[in-house]
């Protein structure tokens, strides 16, 4: 087990690396290219060369790439002094770097904004997966009948609906419309009641879709099971049937079930860029897509690293878990 | 199941006295199916699915013919209709986001850009995103799925890894990366047309691995299959065995996958376009128009409301061909 856990961990960190790198080429290489300098977007278009040249020495931007993801990685673990262009700023551990655009400090930027996207995934996820693998269920076990084929059908407008425009309808109607919540993005530390209902209408969107992609693989996966000679077995030696249903189907649904899980809020917690953008929450995703869009780099490298850590987390506690909900899987 | 979709030469239509003994047997002749034709039966029986297929159908042409369409109904999707605008407010006169005879749904806030007609041309980019990006996926995923489920080995191991890798990587995230940072001219390609370009390229790219991942299962579950050894025997070559003995069992999959894949991906393109990194305005397109109707979901929640049941039927009706698609020539189906 812990051999596993370590060799999990270390493909983990070799995943990491590789992803922080693609990045630095997306964001480095594509642009030379294209014949962009980045000092000079840093900057901005009038700029005076030596203001350019001077954030180039400061950044490091003239370094060669490696160079440059090293001084990255370094400055996460040991802090980074930026110097030249005549001043000096130290930064403190972790250091991601300052933001291109705000020049603010990358760190404060995420820790700010990551409880926002953090809470957004989580309530959603306890929802969709109550009410996505119940329906599921449910429809498998009543196949053909009228309750199957009305939340298949919910469930097939679900996955086919964009999530920005049931967000917007949802506003139009709910907190336009109606007037029963108001939209408004509380920090929870603020008030409980306002952070909850400015994140019911983000929750049951979001909840909304993942519930009908679930419902629709938890009922598949249910059906193929229910035929397999080991249902068969246990209900032939007289086993009522929530035991066959709930200890004997349950567990192999619930193992494919779990593998979207792990992938689904680990992207989700590294940022709900769609659902943000819609309901206006200062979440990772919206700190992301602003970031791409001026080309502020250390921003997007950031939560970029925050998005592949939370995947690789949630995909390592998943395969954890596989072993504790399916007796067929051991880890070696 | 050896080639299943070849057509089976037998099944030339019985000879009138063959039909006439069957006849007098009073028993049905039993006939050579093929796959293919198993599947369009089972497919013909499948309402849904065919309701799907059809509205997929009468899109396709509805995208093709948008010049004609909108010059039928004397419009332009680029021309400004400011005197349908309430100059208070920005938002269209009349009831409905300024539904009438000239303007079957409506205008746009701001500019009264036809909307009937921007729809219309949006579901050109839609659909040529959707379509072109899934080929790409398909020729990558098979092409790299055999060469790992065919040659295993070394090769296996480093395409497995790659699409493990990718399949885990953030997405979304990625491909507004990647689209966002293209240069806005490459290849004599300007203005929109880079930005489809790369999106067909970026989202087919972050497709194959799906594709891939069933290829190659497929292709090393059937490597080791009777038929191939029986083919090798004979003194068959790697290539014809892979193009005369695995390549036509592998037809039946990446269709499943391809139609599955195309709604996801005119999905992905209205996001992309939604989050502003999609085509370039004034090029119609129905994230976009989705993105700017964000600002009037209060006061013309028409401007919402069309480009969003467009997408939505669109999808829809991908979603149910391809889900009718897939009970048809999936062999483990009951119906």
């Amino acid at each position: 087990m812990l051999a596993y856990l370590i060799r999990r961990l270390f493909a983990a960190a070799v995943m990491l690396a590789v992803i922080i790198m693609v990045v630095f080429c997306i964001f480095f290489l594509v642009p030379k290219w294209a014949g962009v300098d980045v000092a000079t977007s840093f900057v901005g278009k009038q700029a005076d060369p030596a203001a350019v040249e001077a954030v180039r020495q400061k950044l490091g931007l003239g370094d060669p790439i490696y160079q440059q993801v090293w001084a990255f990685f370094k400055g996460i673990f040991a802090g980074r002094t930026y110097a030249g262009g005549g001043d000096v700023t130290h930064c403190a551990a972790p250091c991601f770097g300052y933001s291109f655009r705000s020049e603010q400090a990358v760190w404060p930027v995420l820790t700010d904004r990551f409880p926002v996207t953090l809470g957004l995934a989580l309530g959603a996820a306890v929802l969709w997966l109550v009410f996505g693998v119940a329906a599921g269920v449910l429809s498998a076990l009543k196949r053909g009948s009228l309750w199957d084929r009305g939340a298949m059908v919910v469930a097939l407008a679900g996955v086919s609906l964009p999530i920005y425009f049931t967000g917007l309808l949802s506003l139009a109607v709910f907190a336009f419309g109606l007037k029963w919540i108001d939209a408004q993005y509380v920090p929870l530390d603020e008030s409980f009641t306002g952070w909850f209902g400015g994140m019911i209408l983000p929750w049951i969107t979001l909840a909304f879709l993942y519930a009908a992609m679930y419902a629709r693989i938890t009922r598949a996966n249910m059906l193929e099971i229910l035929g397999e000679d080991y249902i068969r077995t246990a209900r032939a030696k007289g086993l009522g049937e929530p035991v066959v249903i709930g200890k004997h189907a349950m567990r192999s649904t619930m193992t494919p079930i779990l593998t979207m899980l792990g992938m689904d809020l680990g992207a989700l917690i590294g940022g709900a860029i769609l659902t943000e953008t819609t309901f206006s929450l200062p979440g990772l995703g919206q700190a992301v897509l602003n970031g791409i869009k001026n080309q502020d780099l250390p921003i997007i490298l950031g939560v970029t690293l925050i998005t592949s850590l939370a995947v690789l987390i949630a995909n390592l506690v998943v395969d954890v878990l596989y072993a504790v909900i399916d007796p067929r899987v051991r880890l070696s | 199941m050896t080639a299943p979709l070849h057509e089976p030469t037998a099944e030339a239509a019985p000879s009138a006295a063959e039909e006439a003994a069957v006849a007098t047997a009073g028993e049905k002749a039993v006939q050579g199916r093929s796959l293919g034709r198993i599947a369009w039966e089972r497919l013909k029986r499948d309402k849904l699915a065919l309701t799907g297929g059809v509205v997929v159908l009468v899109l396709i042409v509805i995208a093709l013919l948008a010049p004609v369409l909108t010059n039928l109904v004397g419009q332009d999707p680029d021309a400004y209709h400011e005197n349908l605008i309430d100059p208070l407010f920005g938002t269209p006169t009349g009831s409905l986001g300024g539904v009438s005879g000239d303007h079957l749904l409506g205008v746009e806030p701001v500019n009264g850009r036809d909307i009937f007609a921007r729809i219309l041309y949006g579901a050109q980019i839609s659909l040529l995103v959707g379509f072109l990006s899934a080929v790409v996926a398909v020729i990558f995923g098979t092409v790299l799925g055999i060469l790992a489920g065919f040659f295993g080995g070394w090769v296996d191991s480093l395409i497995s890894r790659v699409m493990d890798g990718l399949l885990a990587f953030p997405q979304l995230l990625f491909i507004i990366a990647l689209v966002s940072v293209m240069p806005n001219e490459m290849l004599g390609l300007t203005g929109s047309s880079v930005r489809v370009f790369v999106m067909i390229l970026v989202i087919g790219f972050f497709g194959w691995p799906y594709i891939g991942r069933v290829v190659r299962g497929q292709t090393l579950s059937m490597r080791e299959r009777e038929y191939v050894e029986a083919a090798r025997s004979l003194g068959a070559g790697r290539l014809y065995i892979l193009f005369k003995e695995l390549l036509p069992n592998l037809v039946a999959p990446i269709i499943v996958y391809t139609t599955m894949m195309i709604p996801t991906n005119i999905l992905t393109e209205a996001a992309l376009s939604f989050l502003g990194v999609g085509v370039k305005p004034p090029t119609a397109s129905w994230g976009q128009m989705l993105s700017n109707a964000i600002d009037y979901y209060d006061s013309d929640p028409m401007y919402m409301v069309v480009p969003g049941v467009a997408i939505f039927i669109t999808v829809l009706a991908f979603n149910l061909f391809g889900d009718g698609v897939r009970d048809a020539l999936d062999p483990k189906g009951s119906r």
